[in-house]
Parts: structure tokens; C-alpha cells; sequence
């Protein structure tokens, strides 16, 4: 549905996009991750036509969008990073707009209405949309991309900003949205990601790192490899024994957090889930553990174990 | 592109951008008409009144355009057009025709006052029908120059003082040839300036150059704002 091809855009002289590509098939839906400055908006702006890149290709369902660029922008629903909402209008006038604007043949009442009640903002149809709060905003900026029913629809960090019930309404509204859209999802949340999409790509310094299934994402950034512990015990055995403790990688202390308890940090080996034997070890010993708290993988990990990963996997296949 | 006309023409209203534009040009109009014609003479020659209206659009008509893009553009609505399926070209006419829409019809309104010619006076009828086809075309000229530096800028008031100072440059230009002793630099004045190309509809005469000339100055205008965007986008 979407092809990407060798993409590069300059600001003077900072690369932003430094020739990426990458597809997105029919009715699935990407994730597009990396943290802020990486290069997400800019490819997202690109491919909606309101940049243009210097060397390259963007094509949806087909069409290149800068030679047909009437056509290609027909077939995408886009929310851009700060959604894009007419303050002196009402939330049903802005629809409207926005239905004429996209020359929409559906039947106009039928199909608006469906979508506010969908995206939960039909009580506030007729309310000033300057009178509205940042989360009713932005489900108003996430309708106003679903208008028309365009095949492919964009998403620009569509969760900042918004409560976590929210939040979470937001990406089972996505998720619901995939089974007949094509969705490309940009977020430098990872979590996010791996609630909402088929398929991750992720991009760091204008360059794609992964482009993966989501579940082989999973498997590197395993959620319980890092654990905070908090335990009443004294602090040199303590880590004495953990040092020695078998599949444990790393330990590190960060000192007492009150009079008779400490808290370390504790890295197991990959694919280990170390909590129940950590848990039985020091309860052996008498220590109380007080508190765990699993700190889970930021970005940074995961392109590091990516990076990692792909690196080992090229030595073997050298080596043939 | 119709819809985008729409809503610009329904924000002059649904703001108060709108009101305060037709108030200070009804004003001002009402005020020059009385004081050049009604208090002045008694020949009913309205040629004062509109020299001293066009020049009156220096300042009236920025606060027409002053926030046709430059809002746009800090809200961020920009890029919402321009990801729909529109031309540059359409956005550029529709914002334009909107600005000309609310500019027409308030001209339309001062037209009343004319009626107090005809009870107290002998108007010369083709002199105030060029008049009013020259003026229409001059703040036709003039609100694409303002769409131009609305463009440029994304606070409104930077668009504003940037529009009345080309505007004011385009008038002030005809007055510099009086103190000019070249003559091709005064002939070259003569092309420029918006007020010598005035003077034909003044007496009831359409001049094709002239008209053409306010034409191409609004159509050069709206050219350079779409590429304006079309710029920024390759930026």
C-alpha cells in the first residue's frame, strides 16, 4: 500500500533522512519508533505531501505522491504532530470542512456521525473547539483523519498529551481501525507500539534500524531483564550473593533508600525470567525483599541489542 | 477550493476580523465622502473621494489579509490543506476570493451615500462607475499583495505593517515623480505607480492598460504566494 524508496532531505546541512526505505503492506499496522528528532515527522510529512524530499520516492496504493499528488493525498487520513483544528469553529462545522475539503461522496450526515460517535466526541459536537480540552483535540484531529474512509491513515505521536484512559482508548480505536485501514503509527513510546502494531520500524538518527515483526521486537526487548529490588539486608552480602547467583548478569547498588534497606539493580541473562529465584534466594537468606519493580527496555536498548542482534547475525553468514 | 472559501468568508464573521474591517471602511468612507464632496463643493465631483479612499486601502485593506496564511501557519491548519486534495492554486484563489468577497460588499455598502448626491447634487454617473470599477480592481491588486506577506509570516502583525508598507511604497512612488528630473526614471514611476493608473477610470474612461495592469499585479502577486509554499516545501 505504501512504498518508501531511498528517501533523503536535508535541512542546510543536517541529513534528517539519510536514505531510508521501507513498505507498508495492506491493512497492516506499522509502527514507526524512534526517539524525538529522529526523523519521524519529517517522513511522515513527506509522505502526506506537505514536505518534499530530495532525492527519492513515496507512493501510496500506487501513486507517487509528487506527481499525482491530488490522487495520493485522496487515499490518506493524517494527523499531523499538533492536530491541525479551525479554533472558531465547532466541532460538526470543522467536519464539514473538512468533508468538502476532501471532496467526500459518502453521505455526509451518516458518515460524520459515525465517526464522532466512534472516536467519542459526539457530545461535544457542538461546542467551540477553542473551548475544548487537549484530549477532546486531539480525538477531534484523529476524526478529522478518518473522514472520507481514506484506505491509508496517519498517525503523528497521536497519544502526547492525552490521560491514560485515553490513551488506551486511543489505541484500541487504532488497533479497531486496522482491520480495515492501512495504519502507520509514529510514537517514540515502545510500549506503544507493541500494544498497537504488526510490524515496527524503527528509525534513529535518520537511518532504519529494524524493520521487524512486532513479536521478534518482544523477544529483544524482554520487559523483565532489568529489575529494581529493594531489600533489608546488609548491603556487601547482599550483593556478594547476587553477583554469584546463576543467570544474573549484572548488579550494580544505588545505595541505601532508608535506614535498613537497599536497592540494587539487577540485569539478568537474555530469556531468563529471574524473579522467583531471586525472590527463594534471599528469602533463604533471611532478607526481606521489600519492593521489585521490572524497569523494562527504553529505546536505547533495544537499538543497542538491534544493532547487537544484527551484527551477530551477519559474523556466521561471513563466515560461509 | 470551494470549501476553503466558505470558511475563510465564515471566520470574517464568526470573528471579529470582519465587523472591524467594515466598520473602519464604512468610517473612513463615510467620513472622506462627506468631508471631499457633500462639505467641500458643490459640482458633485467625487474624484477626491476616491483618490482619498484608495489611498485609505493602505491601511484598510492589511487587516483584510493580515491573517489569511500567517494564521494558518501558527495554528499549524497549514498543514492540513496542504495535505488535502487541493492545488496551491486553489487555496491561493479561494483565500483571495473570500478577502475580495467581504472587500466588494462593504464597497458595495458605502455605495449608499452616492444616493445624496443624486438628492442634493448633478453626479456625473460614468464618473462614479469607473470610479467604483477602478477602485474594485485596485483592492483587488492590493488584497493579493497583503495574501503575499501573509505568506511570509506567521504573526499577523508582522503581516499587517508588512502589507501597509508595500502598499504605502506602490502610492507614495507616483508623488516621488514630481521631484524626479529624468524622464525614463519618470516614466518608469509611471509604471509602477498605482496612482497614475488610476486617473482614466477617475474621468469615466476605461484604459485597457490600466485595467490590465491591476489585474497583473494581483494575478503576479498570487503567482509568488503559491511559490511562497512551493518553496517552503523543497526548504
Amino acid at each position: 500500500m505504501i512504498q518508501i524508496e531511498n528517501l533523503t532531505k536535508r535541512y542546510g546541512a543536517k541529513t534528517v533522512l539519510d536514505n531510508i526505505s521501507f513498505h507498508v503492506n495492506d491493512g497492516e499496522i506499522v509502527g514507526f519508533l524512534g526517539p524525538n528528532g529522529a526523523g519521524k515527522t519529517t517522513t511522515m510529512n513527506i509522505l502526506t505531501g506537505y514536505l518534499s524530499a530530495e532525492t527519492g520516492s513515496a507512493r501510496v496504493g500506487g501513486i507517487d505522491i509528487l506527481d499525482q499528488p491530488l490522487e495520493a493525498k485522496k487515499k490518506i487520513g493524517f494527523l499531523p504532530e499538533q492536530p491541525p483544528l479551525y479554533l472558531d469553529m465547532t466541532v460538526k462545522e470543522y467536519l464539514d470542512f473538512i468533508y468538502e475539503l476532501k471532496h467526500c461522496t459518502l453521505n455526509r450526515e451518516k458518515h460524520l456521525d459515525e465517526i464522532c460517535s466512534v472516536i467519542g466526541i459526539a457530545d461535544v459536537q457542538n461546542r467551540m473547539i477553542r473551548n475544548l480540552s487537549k484530549g477532546y483535540r486531539q480525538r477531534v484531529g484523529i476524526a478529522q483523519a478518518l473522514v472520507g474512509n481514506p484506505p491509508v491513515i496517519i498517525f503523528d505521536e497521536p497519544t502526547v498529551g492525552l490521560d491514560p484512559k485515553q490513551i488506551i482508548e486511543i489505541r484500541s480505536l487504532i488497533k479497531t481501525l486496522g482491520k480495515n485501514h492501512t495504519v502507520i503509527l509514529s510514537t517514540h513510546i515502545l510500549p506503544e507500539v507493541q500494544a498497537v502494531c504488526d510490524r515496527i520500524v524503527i528509525i534513529n538518527h535518520g537511518k532504519i534500524v529494524a524493520n521487524e515483526k512486532t513479536e521478534n521486537i518482544a523477544n529483544i526487548v524482554d520487559g523483565n531483564r532489568r529489575l529494581s529490588l529493594k531489600i533489608c539486608g546488609p548491603e556487601k552480602e547482599v550483593l556478594a550473593m547476587l553477583r554469584n547467583m546463576h543467570g544474573i548478569a549484572y548488579v550494580q547498588s544505588t545505595g541505601a533508600t532508608d535506614k535498613d534497606s537497599t536497592t540494587f539493580l539487577v540485569e539478568s541473562d537474555p530469556g531468563l525470567d529471574m524473579r522467583k529465584p531471586l525472590f527463594n534466594a534471599l528469602a533463604a537468606k533471611g532478607w526481606p525483599l521489600i519492593g521489585m519493580e521490572s524497569m523494562g527496555a527504553n529505546l536505547e536498548d533495544v537499538f543497542i541489542a538491534i544493532v547487537d542482534k544484527k551484527e551477530s547475525a551477519a559474523r556466521p553468514t561471513a563466515k560461509k | 477550493m470551494l470549501a476553503i472559501y466558505k470558511r475563510e468568508l465564515r471566520s470574517y464573521f464568526t470573528t471579529p476580523l470582519g465587523y472591524i474591517f467594515m466598520a473602519i471602511f464604512l468610517c473612513l468612507a463615510g467620513v472622506l465622502f462627506s468631508t471631499a464632496t457633500l462639505q467641500a463643493r458643490a459640482d458633485s465631483d467625487v474624484n477626491y473621494y476616491f483618490t482619498y479612499l484608495l489611498m485609505s486601502f493602505v491601511i484598510v485593506l492589511p487587516l483584510l489579509t493580515m491573517k489569511l496564511f500567517s494564521e494558518e501557519r501558527k495554528l499549524r491548519t497549514e498543514q492540513l490543506l496542504l495535505t488535502s486534495p487541493v492545488t496551491l492554486t486553489g487555496m491561493v484563489l479561494a483565500k483571495f476570493f473570500a478577502a475580495y468577497t467581504v472587500f466588494a460588499l462593504t464597497y458595495g455598502a458605502s455605495c449608499f451615500s452616492f444616493i445624496a448626491l443624486y438628492l442634493y447634487g448633478t453626479p456625473n454617473t460614468a464618473q462614479l462607475i469607473g470610479n467604483s470599477v477602478g477602485i474594485l480592481l485596485l483592492g483587488g491588486a492590493c488584497i493579493a499583495i497583503g495574501i503575499f506577506v501573509s505568506a511570509l509570516t506567521e504573526n499577523q502583525l508582522i503581516a499587517a505593517i508588512g502589507s501597509m508598507a508595500i502598499l504605502f511604497a506602490f502610492v507614495m512612488v507616483g508623488f516621488l515623480s514630481d521631484y524626479i528630473n529624468s524622464a525614463l526614471l519618470r516614466t518608469v514611476i509611471g509604471w509602477i505607480s498605482i496612482l497614475s493608473r488610476y486617473n482614466g477610470f477617475g474621468n469615466g474612461v476605461f484604459e485597457f492598460n490600466s485595467i490590465l495592469y491591476y489585474i497583473s499585479i494581483a494575478v503576479v502577486f498570487l503567482f509568488a504566494t503559491v511559490r511562497v509554499f512551493e518553496r517552503r516545501r523543497w526548504a
